[in-house]
Parts: structure tokens; sequence; C-alpha cells
């Protein structure tokens, strides 16, 4: 069964595995040698390595990849996951756009982001593992575990595909492992598409060194709500995985945990914004289901209840946005929780609660647009949209969360800011931060995040429903069921007592109180820290998901002797000072995005018609300051390498 | 208006509210407009129920009608075009202390919230909706309504429209969760008095349409029925409104309706000649989706912390001991 190609030696030292169960049986008296000797095979130290497992839709291959990376972030390891996900429900089985699965990053030290190519990869079979390929999504040199079954599925086009790839691939340097995977998973269950997985799992257990026991009480975890039968026969082939790699692969790493020194929770970005609805003290949370943003509400659809908060599912965008908005002003701040084309939807209604002053927390996980454009796929495409979203003057708080462990607190800060300021915060997140998992401290859980009662106190004597403070903007909110504050909110312009006015002095007296308040809570603001040396050669400034991966590769450069540092800013509306300070301390200053701008390099583009990025817009338009841009738009998380790569280039040009 | 602290407590103490507590800024519909008789009707079933005025909020959308909370001295939110149902099911969902009245037009709630009216048939919140149907869109000028009749010539139908109109007591009837469907005529201000009471009083989402005069863009819109009392049907019925015998000496047309009825509201709800009037489905057994969703008891932020701690759990890994 093996063929000439795996009779030779890999380069890289890894002799063949096992490939087929009739080869497993015949093993080379070298092998043989080595496994009927005590286990002591050496485990190589790594201080980090990238692991993808991908299969076709259905197969497990998220479970899989989720668990070990919670597996490896209870040993201590730091982590972070990557999505890889088909944007069809069931994409054809075998296809190269159909693969799905996870992409784990796992190292001694924490991670921030989801790193370069691939060390090794999992796959379920060749023409999802071709698509990763293709998509230069794995180092040279990969180590690949490729399930062995297709070879002899018995329908010649597939064993050719098979066999034609399989060359291919070792061809250009990879080293191929195949694993009958099938052929071991129905010796203890009859459908191995539903526990291959958990074989898969079984053996990353074993190549990594990782505990078996936290394997165990993970997958005990995962399948809580199920039969314990169901639980039992996962940990078993969780263990089968785990021998059959000890018995028959020689690949063994180990990547040394460091030391926790306080409880973490491992989450992805979804269920951490979930969790910061909770702490917020939020009540109310609307939605219509839109990928990527529903898996927040999946999760408060579980948790939610038990603080005696609500997930509506309403008609539409427009219907959740409208009753988070009556919910908001009838009582404490409502969330709605959206992606970009609910967002657009939502704008009436948002400019309604600018207008009227009531207070509203809007999410935004946004995802490649324009229209239905990339559902599943990570862009940072709405900031100007955010900010600038809505007919007239709409001024509204935009906040962009830039971790997993941000995306918790910024629910707590966007409530706050909500309901001090009466005003609507839109809070920025994105496919990547949605899915990606990695640990942070546990929160501390304080009373003082969460909302104060709703005041049903009587309005005192002389107050008026819009008694803006002239220095600051600001107006008591009167929530229905306090005595003597009846009065008639209105979307249309309105006077202090909440009349309809089109009197051009009142409109421009409401207009102004509502635009201060933006200028007020700017003065609250801290200015963001420099990542790096206060001035250089180069600033790159980011928002959002992209700030691991921008520090990294400034750590890269730094190293390299660079004078690049980075900025990230959380607030883009209002923006803190002293930003202007700082891109002036630099002799280049460059944006780093995954949002749409024209490259110089096109014959056509030049500097009166090129489009920059969305941050280097605003940037250019506030501060008079010739900001650059990078970007990227395809979809997945930018690489720490390309912005370095990117930053040489830059350093090089001018310099 | 805000009103002094001191004048809160003595009305708190005599808790007696006269009709002028419920009437806000002086109406500003035209001579004639129907909408002034709902207002009217709404504001004696305020006094009649002595509605605390702090309690009770009027959600609108964007029309003529919806100038309506404007005119009471209750809270009121003049929203968005077509989505005062979803603004007021927000509102009773956290709030089910307040009484909640929705007011919207055939354009408001036919036409660009429909989504909205349906769904809220379905979610059956306990908030009164009357929907002024006049037929036309009067604040934007003469435009054909998903409810003008066929043939009727607009700014935007010079030629006549060409769709026969939507019938919303049909389509509200349609909906399976519909727990209370009602017809009234701005005309027949103590039927429509007696109705919006009923609706009032009905525990759930309650939909009365109001045929409703316009005097601008409508004259003689609704001219057979007001002129001719026996082109109306009254509905009498003890479970929906009695016609009173003064009433029945005027409309001869009585039916005895049982409003549990409801293939018969069906048949009803098809016809304009006769023009139905009462009350065509009630059904006080259906389920309010605030009460389905309401939490079982009070939570502090000690609870919340206590729940938050354990969904940590879930989720924590610890340092090696």
């Amino acid at each position: 069964m093996s063929t000439p190609a795996l009779k030779k030696k890999r380069p890289g030292g890894l002799p063949p595995s096992a490939r087929t169960k009739q080869a497993a049986t015949k093993l080379t008296p070298a092998a043989k040698q080595r496994h009927t000797a005590p286990k002591i095979k050496s485990a190589m130290e790594l201080s980090e390595h990238i692991v993808e497992i991908i299969s076709d839709s259905g197969e497990g291959a998220q479970r899989c990849g989720q668990s070990l990376a919670v597996i490896a972030a209870r040993m201590g390891n730091g982590i972070w996951t990557v999505e890889i996900i088909p944007a069809e429900i069931q994409p054809p089985a075998r296809s190269i756009a159909g693969g799905s699965g996870n992409r784990v990053r796992l190292a001694t030290n924490r991670v921030t982001n989801g790193g370069d190519e691939a060390d090794l990869v999992v796959a379920f079979n060749e023409q999802v593992l071709l698509g990763r390929v293709r998509e230069h999504e794995l180092k040279p040199g990969c180590i690949i575990l490729l399930e062995s079954k297709w070879r002899t599925d018995g329908d010649p086009e597939v064993e050719a595909a098979y066999t034609q790839t399989y060359g291919e691939l070792v061809g250009s340097g990879y080293v191929i492992h195949e694993i009958p995977m099938e052929i071991e998973c129905l010796k203890y269950v009859a459908d191995a598409r539903r526990g291959k997985n958990m074989f898969a799992l079984g053996m990353l257990c074993n190549i990594y060194s990782l505990d078996m026991q936290v394997a165990r009480e993970q997958i005990a975890f995962i399948f809580a709500k199920k039969d314990q039968k169901i639980v039992d026969n996962n940990i078993m082939l969780l263990e089968a995985g785990q021998a059959w790699a000890e018995k028959n692969l020689d690949i063994k790493f180990r990547i040394p945990p460091s030391q926790l020194s306080e409880p973490q929770i491992v989450v992805n970005g979804n269920v951490s914004l979930g969790l910061g609805v909770m702490a917020s003290g939020m009540e109310i949370c609307a939605m219509y289901p839109i990928t990527p943003a529903t898996s927040a509400s999946h999760f408060l659809s579980e948790a939610f209840e038990n603080v005696g908060g609500v997930v509506h599912q309403a008609e539409d965008e427009i219907a959740a946005c409208a009753f988070a908005v009556g919910a908001s002003y009838a009582g404490k701040c409502a969330v709605t929780i959206t992606s970009g084309p609910g967002l657009a939807l939502k704008q009436e209604v948002i400019g309604l609660a600018v207008m009227t002053e009531i207070p509203l927390v809007v999410v935004n996980v946004q995802r490649g647009g324009p229209s239905t454009g990339l559902p599943t796929k990570t862009e940072q495409g709405d900031l100007l949209f955010s900010c600038f979203g809505g007919h007239g003057d709409n001024p509204k708080v935009v906040m962009a969360v830039s971790d997993i462990e941000d995306c918790f607190y910024s629910m707590i800060t966007a409530r706050k800011i909500a309901e001090t300021f009466n005003t609507v915060v839109i809070v920025l997140t994105d496919a990547s931060l949605a899915s990606a998992q990695q640990p942070f401290p546990r929160p501390n859980v304080s009373e003082d995040w969460m909302a104060p009662p709703v005041d049903q106190s009587p309005i005192p004597e002389g107050l008026v429903p819009y008694d803006w403070d002239h220095r600051t903007g600001l107006a008591r909110r009167f929530i229905p069921g306090q005595p003597g504050g009846m009065h008639c909110l209105t979307g249309l312009a309105h006077d202090r007592q909440s009349c309809v006015a089109y009197d051009p002095d009142i409109n421009h007296e409401s207009l102004m109180h509502r635009s201060l308040k933006l200028a007020a809570l700017q003065k609250t603001l801290k200015t963001p820290p420099v990542f790096g040396e206060p001035e250089g050669e180069l600033l790159i400034v980011g928002w959002g998901s992209t700030k691991g991966t921008i520090e990294e590769a400034v750590t890269r450069l730094q190293d390299d002797g660079h004078k690049v540092s980075s900025l990230h800013l959380r607030f883009i509306q209002p923006m803190p000072s002293g930003i202007k300070d700082i891109l002036s301390r630099f002799v280049q200053v460059m944006t780093v995005e995954q949002n749409w701008s024209d490259s110089l390099d096109h014959e056509l583009i030049d500097e009166e018609n090129r489009r920059y990025s969305e941050l280097a817009t605003l940037l250019r338009a506030r501060f008079l300051i010739d900001v650059d841009c990078w970007t990227e738009v395809r979809g997945r998380p930018i690489k720490p390498g390309t912005i370095v790569r990117v930053a040489n280039q830059r350093l090089q040009r001018k310099g | 208006m805000s009103t002094p602290i001191a004048e809160c407590a003595l009305r708190l103490l005599d808790e007696e509210h006269p009709l002028d507590d419920y009437k806000g800024r002086v109406p500003r519909w035209c001579t004639g407009c129907g909408d002034s008789a709902i207002l009217a009707a709404v504001q004696r079933l305020c006094r009649d129920e002595q509605l605390a005025p702090e309690k009770t909020v009027f959600v609108s959308g964007i029309g003529c009608s919806s100038r309506f909370p404007h005119y009471m001295n209750t809270y009121g939110f003049h929203g968005l075009h077509g989505r005062a149902m979803p603004i007021a099911e927000g509102i009773k969902m956290r709030r089910p202390d307040l009484h909640v009245f929705v007011i919207t037009g055939d354009g408001d709630c036919c036409s660009i919230g429909t989504a909205h009216w349906i769904h809220a048939l379905r979610y059956n919140m306990n908030m009164t909706v009357l929907m002024h149907d006049n037929g036309i869109y009067g604040l934007t000028k003469n435009q054909a309504s998903p409810t003008s009749p066929q043939g009727l010539k607009s700014k935007t139908t010079p030629h006549g429209t060409l769709l026969e109109p939507i019938n919303p007591v049909s389509v509200s009837l349609g909906i399976r969760n519909a727990s209370f469907v009602a017809q009234a005529v701005d005309w027949i201000p103590d039927m429509l008095h007696d109705i919006i009471e009923a609706a009032f009083h009905h525990k759930g989402f309650s939909f009365v349409r109001i045929l409703q005069r316009c005097p601008e863009f409508m004259p003689g819109r609704f001219d057979e029925w007001v002129q001719n009392p026996d082109s109306m049907l009254l509905l009498d019925h003890a479970d929906g409104v009695k016609v009173g015998p003064n009433m029945a000496k005027v409309y001869r047309n009585l039916e005895q309706h049982d409003p549990s009825d409801r293939n018969r509201a069906r048949e009803i709800a098809s016809t304009y000649h006769p023009m139905p009037v009462g009350v065509l489905y009630r059904n006080a057994e259906m389920p309010c989706y605030e009460e389905l969703r309401k939490p079982d008891r009070m939570y502090t932020s000690g609870i919340v912390k206590s729940v938050l701690e354990k969904e940590f759990d879930k989720f924590t890994i610890n340092p090696a001991a």
C-alpha cells in the first residue's frame, strides 16, 4: 500500500508513520524496535507551534481545535484560536473551498493573535488540505497528518485525486503522515464521521504532550448536556487516538507552559461580550439572527435569564433596535447586537436614540462587506459608517475592542457611558474576535459595574425634560413612572420642554448640546499608551482586533533594530487628547487596517484620487498629518509576518 | 410638563384625576378631523379609569395621528414612521406596571410598519393599539395608502389607485395569536369609547381599527356610512360591547356576535356593506409574551454577581496548586 514517496526519508528527520491498517501491522524493523522498547519518546521542546485541524463541514474539526486550545490553556499554555469556516452550512464534501476547522496557536507565553503559517496540520481529506495550501496558510515543510482512507476509497476519481494531491504536496516538501483515522475509529464506533475529531484530538494531545486527564475533563464538559454514554464514547476515541499516536507516530513536542499567577477564563470574543453584558447590569438584549454576531446571543440565551435578563429575538433588525430603545427609555440601558448589514438597517432608530437622548449600546460584530459580502469572514469595514452613519448630525460614541478581555470590559464601559451621557455607544468587534479564544484573568466581579435601579422618584419642581447643561450638554433623563416628569419624547426637533420646535435658535441649541456631550466625554479619556518608544521612524496605528498582531510585528521589528512603535485606539469617537502629539513624533505614520484602501501601485491611482483606509481618513482629517495606510481585506486576520514585511518596505522607501 | 413636587404629593394623596389632567398641548389637527374624536374618547377613558398619568405611556409612529401623544399629559414617545410597536414592546417588556397605548395610522401600521404589526399581534403583549385609518397619507399631503379605496385619485395615483385595499381587520384575524380585534368609527363616539374601553380592559394586544375621516384629503370618503345609519352593522354582545337602547334606535342593524367565534368574526370583517362596528374577536386566554418572559424574581446586584461567578467557573482555569 505504501507509495514510493513514502519510503523516502522525510526532510526534518521524522520517519514515515504507518499509513494504513496493513502498513501499521507491518512495521519496519526499526519501527518495531521503537515500539517494543519502553515508551521514552523524547519530546522536542518548542516555545510555540501553530496547529490546524481541518475537515469537511460537520466532521467536528472545529470542536477538536477548540478543545485542543482549552486543554492547552488549562495546562497553562498561551493560546489563540482562529476559526476556519466555510460560508455554507453544508458545502460539498471534499471541496477545496469547503474546509472547516480551527487554527490553534500554542505557546509558552501569552499569545495575542493567530500568528503566521501553520507548523502542523491534521486534515480529514486531501481537498480541504489543498484549500489551505493554496491560501498559503502552511509553513514550508509543515507536518501534515492526513486521513489515508481516500487512497483506497473505491471510487477511482477520489483515489486519483488523493494520489495526485499527495504526490504534489510531498513534492513541495511537506511532510505527510498518512493516518488510518477512519479504520481506527471504526474499531470503536459504527460511524467514524462522528468521532474522528476526538481521535484526532487524542493524537494531538499525544503529539503535544498534553495531560490526558485534563483532556478527559474537557470532553466531559463539552458533552455535559448529553448522555453519559456519549461522553464515554468520546473519551474512548480520545484515548484511542492518543494510544495510536504514541505507538505509531514519532512526532512529539512539548511546549512548556508558563506558571499561571492567577485564575484565567477561556472563552471566545462573543461569549466574552455576553458575559460583559451580564456584568454591566443590562437586562435586555434585542437581536435578529445575523452571522457572525449571533453566537453572543446564543450564549446570552442560555445564561441571561439567570440574572433576570431577556434575549428578545425580534422580527427584524429595525425592530430589535426599536425594542432596545423602548426598553432603555422605560428602564435600564439595553443592548442590541448585530453585524454590518444589521447596523445599516438600524440607522434610523439609532438616530432616534441620539435625537431623544436615550442610552443605547449597539454592538457591531463586523464582517466582510458591502452588501451580504463575506458573512463568515472578518473585516474592519464599518468604522466610518459607525461614526458618521445616519442622516443629519448624529453624534454618538464609537469604541473598538481589541482583544477577548476587552470584549468583556467594553460592555461595562459602554453601558456606563451610554447612561451617563444619555447617548448611543457603538461597540465594534469583528468576526475574528467573535470566534477566537484567548485566556484572560478572571474578572473580579464588582457590583459597581451594574446599572443602578430605575429612578422612579418624583421629578423636582422646575426641571424640564431637556434641561441641557450649558457646559457639558448633559440633561437628566425622565423615565416613565416618575411623577411630574410627563412629557412627550419626540424625534422631531424639540426644545427643552420636549415641544416640537422648528425655531432656528432652538435647533441650533439642541444640536450644540448633543454634540457637546462627546466633548465632555472626550475630556475624561486617557491618551492611549504608545507600544514601544515614544518617537522613531515609523508609527503603526491600529484599532480593533489587530492589536495583538500589530504589537507582535512591532516587537519583531524592534528586535531587528528598527525604530518602530505602535498605537492602538480604543475610543474612535470621541478620540482622546494627545494623539496628534504622538503622531508628530514619528517620521512616518501608517495605519494597518482590514478595510479597503487604494494602492498607489495601480496606474490609475495617485495622491488626488487615492481612497485612504477608514482610520487613516479620520486621522488625516482631524490632525492634518500625512498618515499613510496599509490594508488587507482578504477576509482573514492579518499575519504579523505580513506587517513586518510591509513595515520594512516603508522603512526602506523613506530611509 | 413638569409638575411641582408638592402638587405631585397632593395628587398621590387624593388620586382624583379630572379630565383636564390628561390634556396635553392644543391639538393641531384640521377642523373636522376624526382624530379629535378619538382623542376625546381616550381622555375620557383615562379619566374614567383614573390612570396615573406618570404610569401611562402613549407611543406613536409618524403621521397625522401620531401627533396624538403630544396632546396627552402622560408620558409619550413620538418615534419613527412604522416603529411604534417594537418601541412599545420594549417598554412593556420590563415595565408591565405601565399602561401602554400605541397610536398608529394606516400608512404607519399597514405599510411601512407592517412586519411589526403582524409580529406584535403574535407577541400579544398587553397594550392597546388604536389604528387611525383615514385611507390616505395626510401629513405628507395626499398620497394613496394601502387602505385607500380602489380608484382613489391622489398625488401619487393621478389616474386612480389600481389595487384593492388591504383589510387591516381581516389581516389581524389571520394571525393565530391575535387576541383582540375590533373595528370602530369616529362618527359614533359612544361606540368608539366603549370599544376602546373594552380594548383597554383586555389583557393582551388589543387592536382597534378606527375608520377616521380626513376632511382635507378625503372629504366624503365615508359619507355613505355616516349619512345612512342602516349601512352600519353594530356588533352587540356581553363579551364585546353592548349596544345601548338609544343607540339601537338609530342603528337598527345589529348582530349578536360572540367575540369568541373567530370564523364568524372573519366573515364579518370581510364586508364593508354594511360596515361592522364592535368587537370582532376576543380571546382572554392567549398568553402575553411579557409574562412568558417575566423574570421569576427580583434580581439584585448580589444575585447577578453570584450567577456571574458561576458562569466564570465554567470557563476558569486555575493556577497549579
